[in-house]
């Protein structure tokens, strides 16, 4: 077998038509929620790239470990619901230290993120080693679930009407959950975003408003991330955003454009993933990779097809006669 | 369809280190532990002497190297690269088919440098900040080597590649090149950061400064960051990819709370780094072969919890105490204030001021007014006992008393003169200024406003000058000239 085997070879009935003849129901699911996901993790993101806590997402994603494994210790069972909690409890403990080194010391967010996220993962893998043998719990399937594993076999039925498989209905009622409480709160939360004193002046408190943005994020992360797995989580508090702001100024475009770019990598992910045999959510994520790359590209303004070189200006010899300095247009 | 699932099995790497070394807790009895404790420290097993070694020079290194990263507030740059070079093993891998050390580490060394490139081309080229860049390139990178490393899994001879042991290893597992390899770049970077000392320190301080004095601050940015790339990569076999992040952050963000000085900063950094290493490496072995990493990792936070309570000058503890020191500070010195105005009021015709009146003006409960007196007299800027009617400040006190009236009519009259403020909005703000103004302050606003005698409500701003003279503390000094403080 030669080194060329390891991409398979492409065919349009494979890639494209045979998964929507025969597995469509499968497919169906994973790419709505590709984009359940996507969507509600570029709401979230938009606001915290712009308040410079994008890595705030994957810190929760790792420092849930001991809160999944407490948690499935004292209950002793895989039910999602004492998960759910452990894990949002361990994600407001990282937000809330986080925050406490922050505003106590003269250790700098970032810094503080990365050694909080780091304990609470350290923690967890002991405690994880430690009861081995009393917790029978795939860290793998809890932490690091892949959207193809995707349970189905759980309808949710309401009034007798059907209305999906239990993750999605889930990760669809947190996304309009966020769409309800952007609609409620649109104003104040792009005043704190972008100018957190005029937001305390004008009497909305941005220690509240942060609170609850921080709360917002626990719940998506935490709901997303048991059916998707960590990586497209994090991946797509980040590119969306970072697509929409290379593309537009107004944050409504950029809001509105989360959806699409999270249209696009859904469908493409599962297509590339089809074709290449390989992981979904890793694919996905690579689709919205290369979205934003494009934007990087060949945005309008910000391009970087476009963009003017920074004016160059001679430093190194004060005595040297001032050279022109041109400008290539 | 299941093709494509297999893969995701793959993810149960990340879990591989605690599955691994499943140990159980209950089977240690307090002599094994002993045991254990004496052969690890008797040195006997020449695979706790590769996996001491290895964590110690690990912890230096990253000590190093964090350094300049946490001044540079690129902290999370490590975790960005650790993430980063996983589509170079993957590369590595598929370029030699077997798990060739050599292959693995010079495609990991290119993923990463790969990953820190972007990451420079898009805080260069866009106006997205670091932390979205970092996020980029972590998540990106390593969502592209999952791809491939699922895709790796269809191929027959990757049931012998053992790549999480690579990413995901154990000190336990270093081999004596691993340390070899290691000692180099330990020995790299220290010779670096010696060398270059000066030029790194000034363009991780000050890049716009150090590029007027000509230094290529570029050039010394791609240096440090291609030595951080290296660190990572042979760290990623002793704790892993996700805590390479902590042996970065961690030991560098304890030694930033202990001291100013930035080489001291390093020195510390690389102790407690190696520390680190050490203890972790010890107490894994203690448990019998319980991860190492997370142990590492675990001691660095103690450290760090630690300095973070206790440390001399930016510790929560001396800052609470500092805090409070202060916050009882202004409120003696606003009784004191109180004690001046109630004289003022009465043309300073009588020495002590009424208990009861004093109490009045404060607003403050019986209990808190108590303290207050007791704090003023056990400072002795005034004489009181339980049972007196009059409070008499000391001359100590007096001089307090009148430095603070001085220092809010003053910023009183800085505002409405040189601020244009209007008279009636620059008490609240004078109130808090009061306790803060320092000296040369005093004498600069003296100055300015040209040794004004009355504040904008037509108060006499007290001159210490005459005061002192008339308490004989100081000898008469003519007014221009200022005078002392006491403190």
């Amino acid at each position: 077998m030669s080194r060329l085997d390891l991409i398979p070879a492409f065919s349009v009935d494979r890639v494209f038509i045979e998964p929507w003849r025969d597995h469509a129901d499968t497919f169906f699911w994973i790419a709505l929620m590709g984009f359940f996901v996507t969507t509600a993790c570029g709401l979230v993101g938009t606001f915290l790239v712009w308040r410079r806590m994008a890595l705030v997402g994957d810190a929760i994603s790792h420092s849930i470990l001991p809160g999944i494994v407490i948690a499935f210790f004292l209950a002793q069972t895989r039910a999602t619901t004492p998960l759910f909690i452990g894990a949002l409890v361990a994600a407001g403990l990282t937000v809330w230290c986080i925050e406490a080194i922050h505003h106590h010391s003269r250790i700098k967010p970032d810094a503080a993120l990365g050694i909080v996220f780091s304990s609470f993962f350290a923690v967890g893998i002991i405690l994880l080693t430690l009861f081995a043998d009393s917790v029978d719990l795939d860290a793998d399937c809890v932490l690091f679930g892949e959207i193809g594993f995707l349970p189905l076999e759980d309808p949710v039925v309401l009034g007798g009407l059907f209305l999906g498989p239990l993750p999605l209905v889930r990760m669809g009622a947190v996304l309009v959950g966020i769409l309800l409480l952007l609609a409620l709160v649109y104003r104040p939360l792009v005043l704190a975003s972008f100018d957190p004193g005029l937001a305390r002046i004008l009497g909305f408190g941005p220690r509240g408003i942060n609170f609850g943005l921080m709360a917002v994020l626990a719940i998506t992360v935490v709901s997303a991330f048991e059916s998707v797995g960590a990586i497209l989580v994090v991946a797509m508090l980040i590119f969306p955003p970072a697509t929409g702001s290379l593309l537009s100024d107004r944050m409504p475009v950029i809001l509105a454009g989360n959806a699409l770019v999270a249209a696009v990598s859904a469908l493409g992910g599962l297509h590339l993933a089809i074709w290449l045999e390989a992981s979904i959510a890793a694919c996905m994520v690579c689709v919205a990779g290369a979205v934003f790359g494009l934007a990087w590209l060949l945005s309008p303004r910000r391009g970087l097809l476009r963009r003017r070189p920074p004016l160059s200006i001679p430093f190194s010899d004060p005595t040297a006669t001032p050279t022109e300095t041109t400008r290539p247009s | 369809m299941s093709a494509a699932l297999r893969p995701a099995a793959l993810l149960l790497v990340l879990a591989a280190p605690a599955r691994a070394s499943a140990a159980r807790i209950d089977e240690l009895t307090e002599t094994r532990l002993f045991q254990q404790a004496v052969e690890f420290l008797t040195l006997a097993d020449p695979v706790v002497r590769t996996a001491l070694a290895g964590s110690l020079l690990l912890g230096v290194c990253c000590g190093l190297l964090g350094s300049f990263m946490v001044v540079r507030r690129l902290s999370l740059a490590g975790d960005a690269i650790a993430h980063a070079v996983l589509p170079g093993i993957v590369l590595g891998f598929f370029w030699t088919l077997t798990k060739n050390p050599l292959a693995l580490f010079i495609g990991a060394v290119l993923a990463g440098l790969a990953g820190a490139f972007v990451l420079g081309l898009i805080r260069d080229s866009t106006h997205l900040k670091e932390d979205t860049a970092l996020g980029l390139v972590l998540s990106g990178f390593y969502a592209v080597g999952i791809v491939g490393l699922t895709m790796l899994q269809n191929h027959p001879l990757s049931g012998q590649s053992g790549l999480e042991t690579f990413l995901f290893g154990q000190a336990a597992a270093l081999s004596p090149d691993d340390v070899r390899l290691m000692a180099v770049v330990t020995g790299l970077s220290l010779l670096i950061v010696l060398l270059l000392y000066k030029e790194l320190l000034a363009s991780s301080f000050d890049p716009g400064f150090s590029r007027c004095l000509g230094l290529p601050v570029k050039l010394l940015h791609h240096l440090v960051m291609v030595l951080l790339t290296f660190a990572v990569v042979v760290s990623l076999q002793a704790v892993g990819a996700v805590l390479v992040a902590a042996m970065i952050i961690t030991p560098a963000a304890t030694a930033y709370l202990l001291t100013d000085r930035f080489h001291r900063m390093i020195f510390y950094s690389c102790l407690l780094g190696a520390a680190s290493g050490g203890l972790g490496v010890f107490l894994s072995y203690l448990g019998n072969r319980l991860p190492t990493g997370p142990f590492i990792v675990l001691a660095a936070s103690c450290f760090f919890g630690l300095a973070f309570t206790f440390a001399p000058r930016h510790g929560l503890l001396h800052r609470t105490y500092r805090l409070r020191t202060r916050r009882t500070t202004i409120a003696l010195e606003n009784a004191l204030k109180t004690v001046y105005r109630i004289r003022e009021d009465k043309g300073f015709s009588e020495e002590g001021v009424p208990v009861g009146e004093l109490q009045a003006r404060l607003g403050e409960p019986d209990a808190v007014f108590t303290k207050l007196l007791r704090a003023l007299t056990a400072r002795q800027w005034a004489t009181w006992a339980p049972g007196d009617t009059h409070v008499f400040l000391t001359p100590a006190g007096w001089l307090r008393a009148c430095a603070v009236v001085r220092n809010h009519r003053l910023w009183e009259l800085y505002l409405t003169h040189a601020a244009d403020y209007p008279p009636d909005h620059v008490h609240d703000d004078a109130e808090v200024i009061e306790h803060i103004l320092g000296e040369d302050t005093v004498r600069q606003l003296e100055r300015r406003l040209d040794f004004p005698d009355t504040d904008p409500h037509g108060r006499l701003i007290p001159s210490l000058g005459d005061l002192q003279q008339s308490l004989g503390v100081h000898p008469a000094r003519p007014r221009a000239e200022g005078y002392d403080m006491p403190r």
